[in-house]
């Protein structure tokens, strides 16, 4: 299956985005990015028009891109500004350009019809934009296709097994779960309620709670980009107030940005914000250390059922059981998404 | 539930899904591909609801 298009996704974190050229492949597209003196992110195609040189190996003049082979010149805007030895510039030297949004700290780019590009249709994650959260994270390189992270994002009983001593625990594969899809909307929600729980080390160091916890993972998956898992980790019995108030309770929002690279590679943007232990740099060292380490387990598992697929004469017929409600959801919309662009 | 959602809920070591679609028809399955595509079936599952 290859990605969908007329899509928005991410192609960076916004720090990376700077004076230097950052050369990103999204979805098969070689694209170029950096950001303009005005402080907004240029995103080209990373191809001069002349011999097809890759521009991230050029340099910056001001706000235009020279090419580093024959010193072909363009502005933000694709068009070309100067050409060597020679006044005219020919009027088809322009390159593609892509609508960028920069969004709770994410630059997300949109592969398509640039006419259909709706800013407003970014889904939002703002806690890693605000003061009261405090963010680790990181992106490793996956060389699977982006379809086997959803389907490994979309059933969490896979951690008492891949991540056992990390995240995973028993009651992690007996909890009862609901998966829904908003048809309309076309999100896909995983929910799992653990009470009584044994709390695992990630969270046990990170927050300080010890012995049973009462533990929700509510996945919220807006296909194909952006992957929310919203965390919350009490003590046992210790419930939200009648007015909504959870102050007691600590709260964690797992973020992956699941983006195509090719169709047998993925960028794994991995983020993990809190509400708890926020100016608590050994908390933060932890967390982000704990989660490179399961991020990196499934790389692991995941490259290796690339090279497993990669190897498998066509047709072969997987086996779908209980555990795979959500997955066969979130496939369900993107094969709606790739069939109707 | 909104009217555009479709629900499923699973106990694990149970065998059995229950499928809620939107208009309020329960459906019951084993199998994962089958509880969605009876939920899908909407609006024709509503016919022979109970």
């Amino acid at each position: 299956m290859p990605f969908p298009r007329n899509q928005w996704y991410v192609a960076a974190y916004g720090e990376e985005v700077g004076d230097g050229l950052l050369a990103r492949t999204i979805c098969g597209e070689p694209i170029l990015f950096y950001r303009t003196a005005a402080g907004r992110v240029a995103a080209l195609s990373d191809r001069c028009v002349h011999r097809r040189y890759p521009l991230s190996e050029g340099s910056r003049d001001g706000d235009t891109v020279v090419c580093g082979y024959h010193g072909f010149t363009y502005a933000p805007d694709g068009r070309c500004v100067a050409v060597p030895g020679q006044a005219r510039i020919p009027r088809t030297a322009r390159i593609p350009v892509y609508p960028v949004v920069e969004q709770d700290t994410l630059v997300w780019v949109w592969i398509g019809d640039a006419n259909a590009a709706d800013p407003a249709a970014v889904p939002r994650a703002p806690w890693l934009a605000s003061p009261d959260w405090t963010t680790v994270r990181g992106m490793e390189p996956l060389a699977a296709r982006y379809e086997l992270l959803v389907d490994n994002l979309m059933d969490l009983s896979h951690e008492t097994y891949l991540h056992g001593g990390y995240i995973g625990t028993p009651e992690v594969a007996q909890t009862p779960i609901t998966t829904e899809v908003d048809e309309k909307a076309g999100v896909v929600y995983v929910s799992r309620r653990m009470t009584d729980a044994e709390c695992p080390p990630f969270y046990a160091r990170s927050t300080g709670i010890e012995g049973r916890i009462d533990r929700w993972q509510d996945i919220e998956y807006h296909p194909p980009c952006l992957y929310l898992l919203h965390s919350r980790i009490a003590p046992t019995g210790v419930a939200p107030g009648p007015d909504g108030d959870d102050s007691r309770a600590c709260h964690a929002e797992i973020v992956y940005a699941i983006t195509p690279e090719t169709e047998t590679s993925t960028h794994d943007f991995w983020m993990v914000s809190r509400d708890f232990a926020r100016d608590d740099e050994e908390v933060s060292a932890f967390l982000a250390e704990s989660n490179r380490t399961v991020v990196l387990q499934d790389v692991r598992a995941l490259d290796l059922l690339e090279r497993v697929i990669a190897t498998e004469p066509e047709g072969y017929q997987e086996l779908s059981i209980n555990i795979d409600t959500g997955g066969l959801a979130a496939r369900r919309l993107l094969k709606r998404m790739i069939e109707t662009p | 539930m909104t009217a555009t959602r479709l629900r499923v809920e699973w106990t694990p070591g149970s065998d059995v899904l229950t499928g809620v679609c939107h208009c309020g028809a329960v459906r019951h399955a084993e199998d994962p591909v089958e509880i969605w595509a009876l939920l899908l079936d909407h609006p024709e599952h509503a016919k022979d609801s109970p």
